[in-house]
């Protein structure tokens, strides 16, 4: 077995050669996805329960459609609205849930760790579809996706990432990933946006967008949240996207044939501009939606695969 | 009733000595004590040995939260005062964070019967500096001092307003009460569940960093030179924060600090997968900062360990980390966390004991905390070596919420002795 993993609660315990497993397998179904049947059967007679304590459009339309094309029954709730409004915990809902049998459980959450507490209390597997600031499995493994496909390799890459690191997911998945793959990961942004202790991660931090830009083979952008925008972390949305918004000279200090990619939705003219943006020649960024999907169904067969090993083994008296 | 315990290892916090010897009790107090050959005695009396485990002057726990009145389904002043004799703890100096907070007289009062009638610990109140701990208006010092306060504080609620600090700090001068502050920046530990360094980024978690203890310290040091209060930090966590401590000692003023056992024997790392258990105020700090709190209570710069008991219940902790509830139940693992200082050679069980007894008594001005002819028999007999698992359990206090749970300790409590008599005895 080369992916051993009951859930995929972030990147942080994955092996190298899990992830490399997970996107051999999404390659396939990236092909599969562009040919005319779509359809898989690794999740045939599955539930997945799709459950977002977040709002979520992108995220949460790639994971159905995932499980769709491999045959699961998918369901999505969207928590902001239910019972949880009515002071349900997060224990009661999910032992709730855990009460229909699902196989998959894909959650969001907007407090770090909450997906890892979910996971204890459920016999199912769980997907991390974002927790708070802690991590996005999903959407690290789609950028490392897009990066192979495009560059050839996910190896000794010069890859910067750029923006609001402190308060992202994004960053915190795509940096245990690309440093397991042995990249070098250069983090751009505003002091006040750059999280404390990060130089033991084995990154580098620039202030300096064009320093930070020189000789990337991938720049990836991040999303700068509105609520961050006035006064609190930066002065302006004017004066941050002059000194960190990705402009053509900008990235001109970035290798020739560098990479753009972005997690969406994008501020446009904030942190990139729209041009940058549509540059079909640099932007990959509707390539990471199209691989959202693939990985998701990759993980989702992987993890299932799983479950279904350990179910047996349970049945027969056998453990582990 | 008199008793008579020897073959006992005495731990001497004030002489700072461990010899071998017995101890006399008689009406409450420590009639005598000595090295040689215990006395015969022609009265009735009761005899103890201690086959050479250790006795010491029972501990004094500063900052107990009982929960009472307000939340008896986390704790009360019975279950805690039950905890407390099964932890050696002989005095339990109680927390006004209750609901409603304990803000006069007539609330100081309850807690104090309520004590006497429930618990078989001495239970000594606090009271809060200001009327609802709400940081406007003082309470009424004077009815408190009356009234058996034994000192004054808002608890993790820092008074934010200098003005109204300085003006409480000046009248309780003038009536010589103890304050006792949570020294912390809340501007910078608004919403913070850990400490702010590469374990809370990679965690992302909301985070403080260290510095904000020693803001808040820093002030509160400048408002006691300028009001010449007493003071007391409750708790001091981070090696930044020392320095000013030892401004103020040189300065004369007198102000002395405490630290919590948990921050003497646990790190941020020890949060791991997002356990709440661990999620106390302040956050754990960095190993650095633990070994050099376990520094500053050998050299003397901070004075006082305390269990920090703060009772939650089950619902409160099983929440996402960051919207958890803070606090451990301690006073039952307080000494055998103790212990574990004493084993890796950084304190000997009398500068324990000096910390967990003799200074706090001193600090509040009680008797207890002497193993001295004439102070109370407050005492507690135990086995520092004796280890086990604990399992949270077999707790006495209602909640349950304990770090150590399934970790293994050493140091276990054999015998809790209250003015001389009996109130815990280990069930062997």
């Amino acid at each position: 077995m080369t992916f051993t993993k009951r859930h995929l609660l972030g990147i942080e315990p994955l092996h190298p050669v899990e992830i490399t497993t997970l996107l051999d397998l999404a390659d396939r179904y990236a092909e599969m996805g562009r040919g005319v049947a779509k359809h898989g059967h690794a999740l045939d007679g599955l539930t997945q329960i799709n459950m977002f304590f977040e709002n979520s459009t992108r995220t949460q339309a790639s994971f159905e459609l995932a499980g769709k094309r491999l045959g699961a029954d998918v369901m999505t709730m969207s928590m902001q609205t239910s019972s949880v409004k009515k002071g349900e915990t997060l224990i009661d809902t999910a032992l709730t849930l855990n009460a229909m049998h699902p196989d998959l459980l894909v959650v969001r959450h907007p407090h770090s760790g909450a997906v890892n507490l979910l996971a204890e209390k459920v016999n199912c597997a769980v997907l991390n579809a974002g927790d708070g600031r802690h991590e996005h499995p999903t959407q690290a493994l789609l950028d490392a996706l897009t990066i192979r496909r495009t560059k050839g390799r996910l190896h000794r890459l010069n890859i910067a990432i750029c923006g609001d690191i402190a308060h992202s997911r994004v960053a915190r998945s795509n940096i245990l990933l690309l440093g397991k793959m042995e990249n070098r990961v250069k983090l751009v942004g505003p002091p006040t946006l750059i999280p404390a202790g990060v130089s033991d991660w084995g990154v580098e931090v620039f202030e300096d967008m064009r320093e930070g830009l020189a000789g990337a083979d991938v720049v990836m952008m991040l999303r700068l949240q509105r609520e961050r925008m006035d006064g609190g972390f930066i002065p302006s949305e004017r004066e941050y996207y002059h000194r960190y918004g990705l402009d053509a000279a900008k990235l001109s200090c970035a290798k020739d044939d560098a990479i753009v990619m972005h997690p969406g939705p994008m501020n446009r003219g904030v942190e990139i501009d729209g041009t940058i943006a549509d540059d079909i020649n640099r932007s990959v960024i509707q390539e990471q939606v199209e691989m959202g999907v693939a990985v998701r169904m990759a993980a989702m067969e992987l993890l299932a695969a799983n479950l279904s090993a350990a179910r047996e083994a349970a049945a027969s008296g056998v453990t582990a | 009733m008199t008793t008579l315990i020897v073959n006992a290892r005495l731990i001497d916090p004030k002489a700072l000595t461990e010899t071998t010897g017995w101890v006399l009790l008689r009406d409450g107090r420590i009639a005598d004590r000595g090295e040689d050959s215990p006395p015969g005695l022609e009265e009735p009396h009761r005899l103890i040995d201690a086959r050479g485990k250790c006795l010491a002057p029972g501990i004094v726990d500063v900052g107990v939260k009982t929960c009472e009145p307000g939340e008896r389904h986390k704790e009360s002043i019975r279950t805690a005062g039950a905890a407390a004799a099964a932890g050696g703890v002989t005095t339990m100096v109680t927390r006004p964070d209750t609901t409603p907070p304990i803000d006069t007289p007539e609330a100081l009062s309850y807690v104090r019967r309520r004590g006497v009638q429930v618990s078989p610990v001495h239970t000594l109140p606090m009271a809060a500096l200001t009327k609802g701990r709400a940081g406007r208006e003082m309470t009424e010092i004077g009815f408190l001092l009356d009234a058996g306060a034994a000192a004054f504080t808002d608890c993790d609620h820092v008074v934010t307003d200098s003005r109204v600090l300085s003006r409480a700090m000046t009248y309780a001068r003038s009536l010589g009460a103890l304050i006792i502050s949570h020294p912390q920046d809340p501007g910078l530990s608004r919403g913070s569940a850990v400490t702010s360094g590469k374990f809370a980024s990679l965690r992302g978690l909301p985070a403080v960093s260290p510095m904000a203890e020693r803001i808040g310290l820093e002030r509160d040091l400048a408002m006691v030179e300028m009001t010449r209060a007493r003071y007391h930090a409750d708790q001091v966590s981070t090696a930044a924060a020392l320095p000013a401590l030892i401004r103020a000692r040189e300065a004369g003023l007198d102000a002395t600090a405490g630290v919590s056992i948990h921050h003497l024997t646990l790190n941020e790392f020890d949060v791991g997968d997002y356990r709440t258990f661990f999620k106390v105020k302040p956050p754990l700090r960095a190993e650095e900062d633990r070994l050099a709190m376990v520094g500053a209570l050998a050299d003397g710069v901070i004075d006082i360990i305390s269990s920090m008991h703060t009772p939650q219940d089950e619902e409160s902790k099983r929440l996402p980390f960051e919207v958890a509830a803070s606090g451990a139940v301690a006073l039952e693992t307080l000494l055998p966390a103790a212990m574990r200082l004493y084993h890796a050679g950084q304190l000997s069980l009398p500068q324990l004991f000096r910390a967990m007894a003799l200074n706090p008594a001193q600090r509040l001005g009680l008797e207890t905390g002497r193993l001295a002819r004439g102070a109370p028999a407050d005492l507690v007999l135990f086995d520092p070596d004796a280890p086990f698992v604990l399992d949270r359990a077999t707790l006495r206090s209602k909640s349950k919420n304990t770090p150590f749970d399934g970790m293994r300790m050493e140091g276990k409590v054999m015998m809790t002795l209250v003015a001389g008599a009996l109130v815990y005895e280990r069930a062997t």
